[in-house]
C-alpha cells in the first residue's frame, strides 16, 4: 500500500534569503537576487557576464571557521539548509537507522577542485591539502549534512544537472515507500558561481548578457529573455511518513504526493522541443499518485529564460494539461532567485509547498511583455489559490535530457 | 630564522585553532594530538603543511608518526630550523 508521505520541516539558502521563510517573504515582495559581481576576477578574465544571483548571506556569517574550512561551498550551503530544516521540522527524535539523506548537486566542489589545481601548478603537490578529495567530490554536501544528523540509512546524491534536486525528492519518496527510512532529508546544493562555468556557459549562449541591468535579466516568458542567470545556494525538506509525522505530532505543510523521473535522449544540451518525456514526466507524477491533472491548480515551472528551453516547457504543459492548461496559474520562480543548477528544484519544490500551505501562488518578476508564443497564466502578484483540493507540480529539466517532477498535495 | 620554542608553540596553536577550532590556550606542549586534541589524520596532515610553510621546514611524512605531542612537534621544528 502506498503511504502518505509529508513534509513537515523546510531550509534554505539563496540568493534572495538567508534561510527559507525569508526567501519566500523575498519572492513574494518581487525581489530579484541577481548582483554585479564584485570579485576580481571578472575583470581578470574579462568575462562576457558580469553578474550572477549569490547566496544573500555567505555561510561564513553563519558557520564556524573550522566548518568553513573543511567543507566547499557547495556542502557549506547544504549543511545551513539542512540545519535549519531539520530545525524547523522540530528536530524529529528518530533512530540513526532510520533517517536517511537524498542529496543532490549539479557540479560538486568546482571552487576546492579549480583552487587546488592553481596551488599544485603554483607551490607544487605538497601544498595541495588532504581534505581536497573529500571537499571536491559531489557526494561531500551530501555527507555534509547526513553527518552532521547522524543519518545512518543511508547518504545518497543525485547527479543530474539541472533536474538533480527534484530527483533527490523523487528518491526520498521511494525511500520512504520502500521502508528504508521513517525521515529523509531531501536537497540540493549548488556554489558553482565560478569563472570556468561562467565562461563555458556564456561560450553556448545560454546565460544573460543584461550586465547593465542584472535585475531584470531573468525574465522568463518575456519576448526579450536571453538567457539564464547564474545562482547559488541550498535547500533542504524534511519528509517522513504522515503516520510517523502525526505520531509526534508534526506540523504538516503539505503532502508530497509523488513524482517521476523521464529522459529525453534527444541532445546533451537542447530540450526535446515536442517535449513528449517531459509531458510524460508530468502525467507519471501526478496521475501515479492516483491523482487527476484537473486538481492541478498551480506549477512551478523549470522555467529558466532562455529562449528555447521555456517555449519547449510549454509545450510539454499543453501536451499534458490541453485547455485545462488556460486555468492553471503558472510562476517562474528563477526570475528572482536565478537558476540554482543542482539545487534548483530543492527551492522550487519549498515554494511550491509554501504556495499550498498558504495558498498563495507567488509572483513571477520582469514579465513586461509575454510571448505570445506562451500564453501561460502566468502570476505576476501574489495570487490566492482558493479552498478545497489543491494540487500543485514543480518541474526540473536539466542538461543530458533528464526530466524531474514533483507533485504536492495541500493539507 | 628560527624561532624560540615559546614562538613555535604560538604559532602552532594558531594552525591548530584554525584547522580544528581548538582553543590556542589549550594547545599546551604536554597534549596528544590524536588522545588529548582529538585531531585526526587529515587535519594532522594539513598542520604539518601549514606548519611547513609557516616556520620554512621539512617535516617528512615518516616522521609525522613521531609527533605523538604537541611538544614533540615544537621539538622537531625548532630543531629543524636550527
Amino acid at each position: 500500500m502506498t503511504k502518505k508521505i509529508v513534509i513537515t520541516g523546510i531550509g534554505a539558502t539563496t540568493p534572495i534569503g538567508g534561510t527559507a521563510r525569508d526567501s519566500w517573504k523575498a519572492l513574494l515582495a518581487a525581489e530579484s537576487g541577481a548582483r554585479t559581481l564584485e570579485q576580481e576576477w571578472v575583470e581578470k578574465y574579462d568575462l562576457p557576464v558580469t553578474f550572477a544571483a549569490s547566496a544573500k548571506v555567505q555561510p561564513a556569517d553563519v558557520l564556524e571557521r573550522h566548518e568553513l574550512k573543511r567543507l566547499d561551498p557547495s556542502s557549506q550551503f547544504a549543511l545551513i539548509a539542512g540545519r535549519e530544516a531539520w530545525a524547523d521540522a522540530g528536530a524529529p527524535e528518530v533512530a540513526p537507522e532510520r533517517l536517511a539523506i537524498d542529496w543532490a548537486t549539479g557540479i560538486g566542489g568546482v571552487w576546492t577542485l579549480l583552487d587546488a589545481w592553481d596551488t599544485l601548478r603554483d607551490r607544487g603537490p605538497r601544498r595541495v591539502l588532504p581534505m581536497t578529495v573529500p571537499m571536491l567530490m559531489p557526494n561531500g554536501p551530501g555527507a555534509a549534512v547526513g553527518m552532521d544528523l547522524h543519518a545512518r540509512a543511508g547518504i545518497r546524491t543525485v547527479v543530474s544537472a539541472c533536474a538533480s534536486s527534484t530527483e533527490s525528492l523523487v528518491n526520498a519518496w521511494e525511500h520512504l515507500q520502500d521502508g528504508v527510512a521513517d525521515v529523509v532529508i531531501a536537497g540540493g546544493s549548488e556554489a558553482a558561481i565560478h569563472p570556468v562555468t561562467i565562461a563555458s556557459f556564456s561560450s553556448m549562449q545560454a546565460l544573460s548578457r543584461r550586465n547593465d541591468d542584472p535585475a531584470i535579466a531573468s525574465r522568463p516568458y518575456d519576448v526579450g529573455r536571453d538567457g539564464f542567470v547564474m545562482g547559488e545556494g541550498a535547500a533542504a525538506l524534511v519528509l517522513e511518513t504522515e503516520e510517523h509525522a502525526k505520531a509526534r505530532g508534526a506540523r504538516i505543510y503539505a503532502e508530497l504526493l509523488g513524482g517521476a523521473i523521464t529522459s529525453d535522449a534527444y541532445h546533451i544540451t537542447a530540450p526535446d522541443p515536442e517535449g513528449s518525456a517531459a509531458a510524460r514526466a508530468m502525467k507519471a507524477a501526478i496521475e501515479g499518485a492516483g491523482a487527476s491533472l484537473s486538481d492541478v491548480r498551480h506549477v512551478n515551472a523549470h522555467a529558466t529564460s532562455t529562449p528555447v528551453g521555456d517555449i519547449a516547457e510549454y509545450n510539454a504543459l499543453r501536451r499534458v494539461f490541453g485547455d485545462g492548461l488556460d486555468d492553471i496559474a503558472v510562476t517562474a520562480t528563477k526570475a528572482s532567485t536565478g537558476h540554482l543548477l543542482g539545487g534548483a528544484g530543492a527551492i522550487e519544490s519549498i515554494f511550491t509547498v509554501l504556495a499550498l500551505h498558504e495558498r498563495t501562488a507567488p509572483p513571477t518578476i520582469n514579465l513586461d511583455d509575454q510571448d505570445p508564443e506562451i500564453p501561460l497564466d502566468v502570476v505576476t502578484s501574489p495570487r490566492a489559490l482558493g479552498e478545497g483540493d489543491l494540487i500543485a507540480i514543480s518541474n526540473s529539466f536539466g542538461f543530458g535530457g533528464h526530466n524531474a517532477v514533483a507533485a504536492f498535495r495541500a493539507v | 630564522m628560527a624561532s624560540t620554542r615559546e614562538e613555535v608553540l604560538a604559532g602552532l596553536a594558531e594552525l591548530i585553532n584554525d584547522e580544528t577550532g581548538i582553543a590556542t590556550d589549550t594547545v599546551e606542549l604536554d597534549k596528544s594530538f590524536t588522545d588529548d586534541l582529538d585531531i585526526d589524520s587529515i587535519s594532522m596532515m594539513t598542520i604539518v603543511v601549514n606548519a611547513e610553510e609557516k616556520f620554512d621546514v621539512k617535516i617528512p611524512d615518516e616522521e609525522v608518526k613521531n609527533l605523538k605531542t604537541v611538544g614533540d612537534a615544537v621539538d622537531f621544528i625548532v630543531s629543524a630550523q636550527a
